[in-house]
């Protein structure tokens, strides 16, 4: 049976591997490529690498940092920030990424996603959300790394770039990221049963029980989390081992 | 040894070359007929369209090449299904080393959520046949993307179940082909490389 997903993410800012509370309070975590060569030998299934910096540095930097991961890590990854064209793509697949993930330059032109999907094939691109609960009960989209509201819906958005043919969505919620208090299973869930791709969850990982609880209850095909990792708070294998006695496919 | 991964339309080729060099081995990627020819093994690659690549395979003579070839060979994800008879996938004659045919994954309903296509991630292999999986154990899970499968045949020497059981690898004469990334797959994988190199 096809297996749950484990991802660990490392937010990189100027080479370095950084996490920060609510998408603010940035702190330091270590080098991407020692982490990442760790977390896949610990068993991660995948490895997300989201640049923070992208957006005013030189690709250059990203590329290269692209290419030493590449040669040591034996486990897919995903690639993003700051990207905006199927050149960007192409320079982050020809050093070995599998996969990249879009976000705030897919929603101000989701054409991107139509053209990466014909040039690439749907399963390397990753739809980034960043999504945040308010007050009238609705999920809206946010863009910018959280900083810039939308009045487009969640569900309506990333249905659009399914269409268009993003591959997967990873779907982080802003009220849960950073909190520990479990990940945002109403919206997840609803995505799930919504569109014909795996789900990422991410956002609000703190506890063992709260990936048995977005698996089971929201059904995310995967979840994804940076700073429980980070500061060694939950061991992945501990982790798999916990869900794999709760029932859960798991690969161990 | 001199091993060949054939350079064609359909990434992603650096990761295999990358794979391959975490194991001590290199490669030469190219889609020169003769130095192919003259490998000692053959590495066919492969994420993409079925009808796209077999167009490009046609126009650079790789297509009679690779049928032609007397040294092991071993297809990845599309590059195994380029070597079977058929594709559902816009209709496409392939290289017919493998007369299992390629159909698209349909959907069905488990229990309230329903199956995706494409298959992405982590899945078992079982009903292991031949040296390709030598000291792998049954069940192993490898990293799988694909919305086509090959269906089961006399040449299945791996089985996976999604929607139903399906050919995750296929054997004939000096032809292998696995459906799953052995190169994504973690220390699995570089076991089935590895076994690959030694036969």
């Amino acid at each position: 049976m096809l297996a749950k997903r484990i991802i660990p993410c490392l937010d990189i800012r100027d080479g370095r591997t950084v996490k920060g509370v609510n998408f603010e309070n940035i702190r330091d975590a270590g080098d991407p490529v020692e982490l990442g060569a760790f977390y896949a030998s610990e068993g991660a299934d995948e490895l997300v690498f989201l640049d923070i910096t992208a957006t005013n540095e030189k690709r250059k930097t990203l590329s290269e940092l692209v290419n030493r991961i590449s040669h040591h890590i034996n486990i897919p990854f995903t690639v993003g920030g700051g990207i905006s064209s199927v050149e960007d793509v192409y320079q982050l697949l020809k050093n070995g990424a599998d996969k990249i993930s879009v976000n705030t330059s897919a929603f101000k032109r989701p054409d991107l996603i139509k053209e990466l999907a014909k040039e690439f094939g749907s399963q390397c691109v990753v739809l980034a959300i960043d999504t945040k609960l308010e007050d009238d009960g609705q999920w809206y989209v946010y863009l910018n790394g959280g900083r810039v509201k939308t009045n487009t819906k969640c569900r309506d958005w990333a249905k659009q770039a399914v269409d268009l043919g993003a591959g997967e969505i990873l779907l982080t919620s802003m009220n849960h990221d950073g909190t520990k208090q479990g990940f945002a299973l109403d919206i997840t869930g609803q995505l799930v049963k919504d569109l014909p791709v795996p789900i990422i969850a991410s956002g609000g990982g703190g506890t063992m029980a709260h990936f048995e609880d977005v698996f089971e209850i929201a059904k995310a095909d995967a979840a994804l989390a940076a700073s429980i990792f980070h500061f060694k708070e939950i061991a992945i294998p501990d982790l798999k081992q916990y869900l794999k006695e709760k029932g859960i496919e798991i690969r161990l | 040894m001199k091993l060949v991964i054939v350079k064609y339309n359909a990434g992603n080729i650096q990761s295999v070359l990358y794979a391959l060099e975490r194991i001590g081995m290199e490669a030469l990627v190219t889609d020169d007929l003769e130095l192919i020819r003259s490998a000692d093994k053959v590495i066919f690659p492969g994420v993409g369209e079925a009808s796209t690549a077999m167009q490009y395979l046609r126009k650079r003579e790789l297509d009679q090449l690779i049928k032609s070839l007397q040294q092991p060979v071993l297809g990845i994800c599309l590059g195994m299904q380029l070597m079977c008879a058929h594709s559902e996938e816009n209709n496409t004659d392939c290289l017919g080393i493998f007369e299992e045919k390629v159909k698209r994954f349909q959907p069905l309903a488990d229990n309230q959520i329903q199956l995706k296509v494409p298959q992405i991630g982590w899945n078992n292999i079982h009903s292991l046949k031949t040296d390709l999986f030598k000291g792998v154990t049954e069940n192993s899970y490898c990293y799988f993307v694909h919305g086509y499968y090959a269906s089961l045949g006399a040449h299945s020497i791996a089985t996976t179940d999604y929607v139903l059981p399906y050919s995750s690898a296929l054997h004939k004469n000096n032809f292998y082909g696995v459906q799953f990334h052995p190169e994504k797959s973690a220390t699995v994988g570089e076991t089935i490389l590895s076994n690959f190199l030694a036969l």
